[in-house]
């Protein structure tokens, strides 16, 4: 099995160096790029490609750029954000591809800002990723001293500087108008769309956010062509992806496979299965703002329309698993305590709307529910839906509850009616 | 250019201006400074805010609006280590939570508490990205995951 975008990095993750990463074939790709393609040939080789974006909501990169206009129409300064805030709990797959091999991500920067003719990227990254920063910052250098990022890259007529900027946190900084508010050096709410950032991102400039996994697959694409990709994965939408799985099974990690590959696959095969006396209960396919799959849908082909079809999303693509042994309305309290926590406060209906779930889950939890709480939580179910909020925090916050709501109704109803959790908290 | 006078110290003045030239508008700096003068002694004052603010040209209210929305700038006293531990879903599910009350117990402190002897403040923190290693945290830029509650004292006693 073809592993692109994991091969060349090493088990311990100690990342290659400019010169070792040229051995393995790395810049060959951004080498190509400049000095036998058009801006227009890259961009139409990714569309080919069918690569969906990889921060989570899957939207098809060449369309997303498609929307970016045209250089004539609007000159520099164009901006390209590199969206490295992996915060999304459950998720901890970029951390891998910024860690093991920084020249790739900055290839995939590179190449994707020659397509979109910008001149100017921010690896937008959070802090706490202290050893992704040191080795993107040297990586940076080598590179710079290389001539691959800086003016006249490698002899070509094409300008571009990469700058780090380290985040200060808030999950609210992964969305993408957010992130652009917090890099202008403002509170980071988000901006209402349109306009679009494509056409008004940075500063008012034309600016594209992408996720580093999907970056990193672009040098690829040009590479080893949009067909060769396509035929990497076993559904219509082209490519590998990181997997991961965590939770109480055997070997929690993280694995690059083929898009489309078996949930079940991944859970039972690769995480090796529950632990010792667990059963499995749920699974969430792509980290915690995925609705919950039941045992029934392991059958099902990781992907992004499949996941939908199956009732939930692919999300980042790191499965969270529930065990038999864990109580669900817990869990739920844990994740919305979560969002109520990291809502920025700009809207109203998530402000209030996940307090006020926080406070009824607590109280369901800790054996002072009432009956009629279920009827609140359904309600806010639709207030919060898609469509009444600035940005996709709250949906992405009560996916998950509702699909609980739907599937594990019972347990709801025997907190309330026996006023307790009647579940152990037995970790160790 | 930067403008204003300040009782920022140079070092800090010298990190901050080698920034200016990634961004075409100085607004943007006011993250990487506040992290940069945060540096000194783990929090920011209402005084270092200030001369954030003169050193910057911005309001006072501005800096500090900025400040107060990110949860890594502290705008009150902390110790001199900072335990984030994670409490998100995957560590919960590996038992984050009586991680973080026997960090508690240990250091007769709760959530948002510095220790008496200014050593340690403990902070509950989102998803540090560890999951396959759950439970985790950091201690300063130090990252620990697979957490027991038998090996906490000694995570805790290797910081001095």
């Amino acid at each position: 099995m073809e592993r692109p975008l994991t091969q060349n990095i090493r088990q311990d993750r100690v990342p290659l160096s400019v010169n070792e990463y040229k051995t393995t074939g790395g810049y060959k790709s951004l080498l190509m790029t400049l000095r036998e393609m058009t801006p227009g040939e890259v961009k139409e080789e990714v569309n080919k490609s069918t690569l969906k974006g990889r921060g989570g909501a899957g939207f098809p990169t060449g369309l997303k750029w498609s929307f970016f206009p045209e250089i004539e129409k609007i000159g520099k300064p164009r901006y390209l954000v590199a969206n490295a805030d992996e915060m999304e709990p459950g998720t901890f797959k970029d951390r891998l591809l910024l860690e093991g091999n920084p020249h790739q991500i900055i290839e995939g920067i590179l190449i994707t800002a020659y397509a979109l003719q910008a001149d100017v990227s921010y690896i937008y990254l959070r802090w706490e990723y202290r050893q992704a920063y040191e080795r993107i910052k040297l990586a940076l250098k080598e590179a710079y001293e290389q001539n691959l990022i800086g003016s006249n890259i490698l002899g070509s007529k094409f300008d571009h500087n990469i700058f780090i900027h380290v985040s200060a946190g808030r999950y609210m900084c992964g969305e993408e108008t957010a992130l652009l508010n917090a890099l202008e050096g403002k509170r980071a709410s988000p901006r209402a769309k349109p306009p679009f950032p494509q056409v008004s991102g940075l500063w008012g400039r034309p600016t594209i956010v992408q996720n580093v996994e999907t970056l990193c697959n672009v040098p690829w694409i040009v590479l080893n062509g949009a067909e060769w990709f396509r035929n990497l994965s076993k559904i219509p939408e082209g490519g590998t992806k990181l997997f991961g799985v965590s939770g109480r099974v055997k070997i929690p990690g993280l694995w690059e496979l083929l898009m489309g590959t078996l949930l079940r696959e991944i859970v039972e095969q690769y995480a090796g299965g529950m632990r010792e006396g667990l059963k499995l209960r749920a699974v969430m396919p792509g980290g915690s703002s995925t609705s919950l799959l039941l045992k029934e849908h392991l059958s099902a082909q990781m992907g992004f329309d499949t996941m939908i079809q199956a009732g939930s999303r692919l999300g980042t693509g790191t499965v969270i698993v529930l065990d038999d042994k864990t109580c669900p309305v817990g869990l739920l309290e844990n994740l919305i305590h979560f969002y109520a926590r990291e809502s920025c406060g700009w809207c109203t209906p998530c402000r209030e709307g996940l307090a006020w779930i926080n406070a009824i889950l607590y109280s369901i939890e800790n054996g002072a529910g009432k009956t009629e709480d279920i009827e609140i939580l359904n309600d806010q179910c639709e207030l919060l839906a898609s469509g009444n909020t600035y940005c996709a925090l709250a949906p992405g916050a009560i996916d998950p509850l509702k699909s609980a709501l739907k599937y594990f109704a019972e347990d709801f109803e025997i907190h309330i009616m026996e006023k307790r959790c009647p579940y152990d908290r037995n970790i160790y | 250019m930067l403008i204003g006078k300040t009782s920022l110290r140079e070092y800090e003045i010298r990190e901050i201006e080698s920034l200016r030239e990634r961004y075409p508008v100085k607004q943007a700096l006011i993250i990487d400074a506040l992290m940069i003068v945060q540096k000194r002694s783990g929090w920011i004052s209402d005084e270092l805010i200030k001369s954030l603010a003169d050193f910057l040209d911005f309001s006072v209210e501005e800096i500090d609006s900025v400040a107060t929305f990110y949860n890594l700038i502290f705008r009150k006293p902390v110790g001199k280590h900072k335990i984030l531990i994670c409490s998100s879903l995957c560590c919960w599910l590996n038992g984050s939570d009586l991680i973080s009350e026997n960090l508690k117990k240990i250091l007769g402190i709760e959530f948002g508490g510095t220790t008496s002897d200014g050593q340690f403040t403990l902070i509950p923190i989102q998803c540090l990205g560890m999951c396959d290693k759950s439970p985790a945290m950091m201690i300063d830029e130090d990252s620990f995951g697979c957490l027991k509650v038998n090996n906490l004292t000694d995570i805790l006693e290797s910081f001095d």
